[in-house]
């Protein structure tokens, strides 16, 4: 049986994930290649005649600053994004090495590691990053990543602790184990590949949780102001008062693709979350 | 860890098992200890003094007299002993924590505490009847749902309760004002009460603090009534394939006493217990919606502080609420082995 075949039928199987997959690649794809027809400098200030309404010329008009709304969009979402993935990657690649170190080898060591998930569990991470935030000056969409990711990594911690426990008992581990294998081939080459499911719903939920806080902190304008974004492009929105101006064209076509973007995650990470456990099949 | 002895009753055994109330208390211990340390740690970790340059700033921006400035770092400076050490600092941090002492706001020089006391029965007001709300509509829709007699019709709304949950709560929030406030004008764009009613407990300002509460709590009830009615959908299925189900529906009750006293009531634990959180983790959730709606809450009060660069303000609001969030979460703790027996004691070993 060709692996990644199943893989595929796997996918194709799921309609929340097909569709997730669908609607991600949409919004991604929106602002990766629709970036390549623009001219960047569209997007800096002064660009056109401010707070028009959209024409041929400005698609979806310009802001107060004259920027171009539509370039603006195309050149905030991948950094957006990218904010979101840098924060997912790190923080899930943090919480699967501290699952699997707790969930394996046990002991004091998971105790610590138990302790420090729920203390971080229970801290609103969005108020940290606040401070955080307000008092060291966030230059760029990379550092936002890495400070988010910091509280984006206990989800996928407890679920690979809970995974490898039990997986831990299951008799092809025991077997490899009395073999002689040692523990880093038993990590990488028998449990590893049956989390990657739990891995992947883990990285998904992480990616819309950290793009979640970086609009926050972004819209409350405490990110990073000298690339674009879509969340400093709703702060500069909030903040010129482009609602009660009734500028749609500003704020409505950020604020839609954010609603397509987690949405687009929510699908994948249920889809996911169906295959990782497939006794959820019929409830979501 | 935890023996549990059959002799006991069932309530004395959980109650007594003071290994788990010190386990949840050392935790409550621990989030506190992080909160507070990290608050200390990062404004130390800049090479200027926080203080003297915000006052600056403001005084850039004319809101405050130069001679002041000078005062006002020195009062600062004494009261945070920056001229002693480190671990000086740090213990003194925790004894002006332990007194509920926040320092004072940069702009008016009032205690922060007043300021957060002022800001708290709004948050509180807005986001507790909005999640009741949020709760009760979306448990009764999650539930009928799952109850294969409600008629196929209601399918349809599943993805509708998805999107919906997909959306932060604050976007929402942007889309409703511009169109009921702005485009149509029917409801006030900002605010908790209208201009020129007088706070109190009059029918006047009663009305006006509902009519304003409208909007922001829509925009938390609709996007939060997905998480509610997914899950009672999700758990109500499970009960439905219960033996004891198929028992009450062959004993010849009536439909809807199979619903609710058999189906409904045994699906409902982990929404209480959700609720429960929710409730507790009421004033951390709220920042972003009232920032929109300059509702005039904590969420509000901390957005001011930032663009005041009220720094004693933010830090104030947030350890405010990192310590009423970890203790009540502690007590939902303390509270929850009670409401639901099968409550795992050791405490997390299913992830």
């Amino acid at each position: 049986m060709d692996k990644s075949k199943l893989l595929l039928s796997t996918i194709l199987n799921s309609r929340l994930l097909t569709t997730g997959i669908i609607l991600f690649l949409f919004v991604s794809l929106f602002g990766v290649v629709g970036g390549w027809f623009i001219d960047p400098e569209m997007a800096d200030v002064g660009a056109g005649y401010p707070s028009q309404p959209p024409s041929w010329e400005h698609w979806l008009g310009t802001d107060q600053q004259g920027r171009d709304v539509l370039s603006d969009l195309l050149l905030g979402t991948p950094q957006t994004l990218k904010i979101g993935l840098i924060a997912a990657f790190v923080g899930v690649g943090i919480g699967t090495i501290f699952g699997f170190v707790g969930g394996y080898f046990g002991g004091k060591i998971d105790v610590l590691i138990r302790l420090l998930s729920d203390v971080f569990m229970t801290i609103p991470g969005l108020l940290i990053l606040i401070v955080i935030a307000s008092l060291l000056d966030i230059v760029s969409t990379t550092l936002l990543g890495f400070v988010i990711a910091t509280f984006g990594w206990m989800g996928a911690c407890r679920v690979t602790r809970a995974q490898v426990l039990t997986m831990r008992e299951r008799a092809y581990v025991q077997v490899a184990k009395l073999n002689g294998v040692n523990d880093f081939e038993i990590i990488f080459k028998e449990m590893l590949p049956n989390l990657l499911p739990f891995i992947a719903a883990s990285l998904t939920g992480a990616t819309a949780g950290a793009v979640l806080a970086s609009l926050g902190l972004s819209a409350l304008g405490l990110g990073p102001q000298n690339e674009p974004s879509i969340g400093l492009t709703i702060y500069w929105a909030l903040h010129y008062g482009a609602l009660i101006r009734e500028l749609w064209w500003w704020f409505m076509p950020p604020v839609v693709v954010m609603i397509l973007l987690f949405l687009s995650l929510f699908l994948i990470t249920a889809g996911l979350d169906q295959i990782a456990n497939p006794r959820l099949k019929d409830k979501i | 860890m935890l023996t549990f002895n059959k002799s006991y009753s069932i309530l004395f055994g959980k109650f007594m098992s003071w290994d788990y109330v010190i386990k949840r208390f050392l935790l409550f211990l621990a989030v506190i200890f992080v909160a507070v340390t990290i608050n200390f740690i990062i404004p130390r970790l800049r090479d200027t003094n926080p203080i003297e340059e915000r006052l600056y700033q403001l005084a850039a921006q004319g809101g405050v007299n130069v001679s002041k400035i000078k005062e006002l770092t020195a009062i600062y400076e004494a009261k945070y002993g920056l001229d002693k050490s480190v671990g000086e600092q740090y213990l003194n941090y925790w004894n002006d924590i332990f007194h509920l002492d926040f320092g004072w706001t940069i702009a008016d020089r009032t205690p922060v505490i007043n300021e957060i006391m002022r800001a708290v029965p709004w948050t509180i007001g807005l986001l507790s009847v909005a999640t009741l709300i949020a709760f009760v509509v979306g448990t009764v829709f999650g539930a009928l749902l799952a109850w294969p007699k409600t008629g196929n019709f209601v399918k349809y709304f599943v993805p509708l309760l998805m999107t919906l949950s997909a959306i932060p709560y604050y976007l929402l929030g942007i889309v409703f004002i511009y169109l009921f406030a702005i485009n149509w004008g029917v409801l006030p764009t900002a605010g908790a009460f209208g201009f020129g009613v007088k706070p109190g407990w009059t029918l006047e300002m009663i009305t006006s603090v509902m009519w304003h509460a409208i909007m922001p709590a829509a925009s938390i009830v609709l996007t939060s009534i997905g998480f509610w009615g997914l899950g009672m959908r999700g758990m109500m299925i499970t009960t439905m394939g219960e033996d004891y189900m198929k028992f009450a529906e062959y004993k010849g009750l009536k439909d809807w006493r199979v619903f609710l006293s058999y189906g409904v009531r045994n699906a409902m634990l982990p929404q209480v217990t959700g609720l429960a959180i929710s409730l507790g983790t009421i004033l951390a959730g709220s920042v972003l919606v009232e920032v929109i709606f300059a509702y005039p809450g904590l969420g509000n009060l901390l957005y001011r502080a930032i663009t005041s660069n009220d720094y004693f303000l933010l830090q104030g609001i947030i350890l405010f609420i990192i310590v009423s969030l970890g203790f009540s979460l502690f007590l939902i703790d303390l509270v929850y082995p009670l409401v639901d027996p099968r409550i795992n004691l050791e405490g997390g070993e299913n992830g």
